[in-house]
């Protein structure tokens, strides 16, 4: 007989911990003030605005480098957060006792601006096109008011952290 | 050159996130810029190491990169970035100024091409490097 399901409570706590562990040990993420949003296994990462994140004052508009990071935050955590989703859901991993997970590294990223980044919060999310046991490739997509109207895009290419048990390299 | 230094010190006061970063204009002219960020706590990406986010050294690239186009001889009046690709080398030694040079090497009629790396005290081996496509805003009636 199949065992019966988890109470919803166990499982968003759960969950709420395990986004927790991934994001708030990041001083930057916190620094620029990045929040995730999760509706179930879907992550959207939000970045409000603020007077700190303006690269050309004159439009105003949202420093390149504000939107690079961002996007590259995105994809980090929706990998981190894919990667560990299994483990999480069948209670496998315990984020309060476990040691933190070791976040993916970025070997590469590429931002393409679509258009002026404005002085308003801005959205992400992320989608994985390849996940393999060493390297991820991800696309990522920033809009503001309209989630067809995207203001920037990014792929990047990741290393994958070694599995618990595996040898580091 | 003191008037460029001062031009160079009002570009970085005038952008709130390079000012928010702590960037600091080391050299510019020429179509080259380089910039220096010191390490700061806040900036981390992996509180394990202390080592600094790719997404800091990104917007110091960037910065870096704009300030480089601004500088060409072609003397555009505004620039922004169109497309930007990173390479991670390696990770930044926690508790080192990161400084990035950047060069741009081409203009058409409006677009500038730049090429950027990073380095840490040690010189020899870079953190990262960037290359990006910016565009390019000509004076009105100036030769083209």
């Amino acid at each position: 007989m199949k065992p019966r399901p988890d109470p919803v409570q166990v499982v968003k706590q759960r969950r709420d911990a395990a986004l927790r562990s991934l994001v708030s040990g990041v001083p930057y993420i916190a620094y620029l003030g990045i929040q995730f949003d999760q509706r179930g296994d879907e992550l959207t990462a939000i970045l409000p605005f603020d007077e700190k994140l303006i690269g050309n004052p004159s439009l105003p508009a949202l420093h390149g480098g504000v939107t690079a990071a961002f996007l590259e935050v995105a994809a980090i955590i929706e990998l981190a957060w894919a990667n560990q989703w299994d483990d999480v859901e069948t209670g496998r991993l315990d984020v309060s006792t476990d040691v933190p997970l070791m976040l993916p590294k970025t070997i590469d990223f590429t931002v393409d601006y679509l258009r002026s980044g404005l002085p308003r919060d801005a959205y992400a999310r992320a989608r994985i096109n390849r996940s393999g046991r060493r390297y991820a490739s991800v696309h990522v997509e920033a809009w503001q008011d309209n989630r067809a109207r995207l203001f920037a895009q990014g792929t990047g290419h990741f290393l994958m952290p070694p599995a618990p048990g595996d040898p580091a390299e | 050159m003191t008037d460029l230094i001062r031009l160079a010190r009002q570009f970085i006061e005038a952008i709130p996130h390079a000012r928010a970063l702590g960037m600091q204009f080391e050299h510019i002219g020429d179509g080259r810029a380089v910039i220096s960020m010191p390490y700061d706590q806040r900036f981390i990406g992996d509180p394990a190491t202390g080592v600094i986010h790719g997404g800091a050294v990104s917007a110091l690239m960037d910065t870096a990169s704009g300030a480089a186009v601004m500088c060409h001889p072609a003397a555009p009046i505004s620039t922004a970035t169109l497309d930007l690709r990173i390479d991670y080398f390696r990770s930044a030694t926690p508790g080192q100024t990161i400084t990035a040079r950047a060069e741009c090497y081409h203009v058409t009629r409006s677009v500038a091409f730049v090429r950027v790396t990073a380095t840490d005290d040690d010189a020899t081996r870079p953190v990262a490097a960037a290359t990006g496509a910016f565009t390019l805003d000509r004076p009105k009636g100036g030769k083209e």
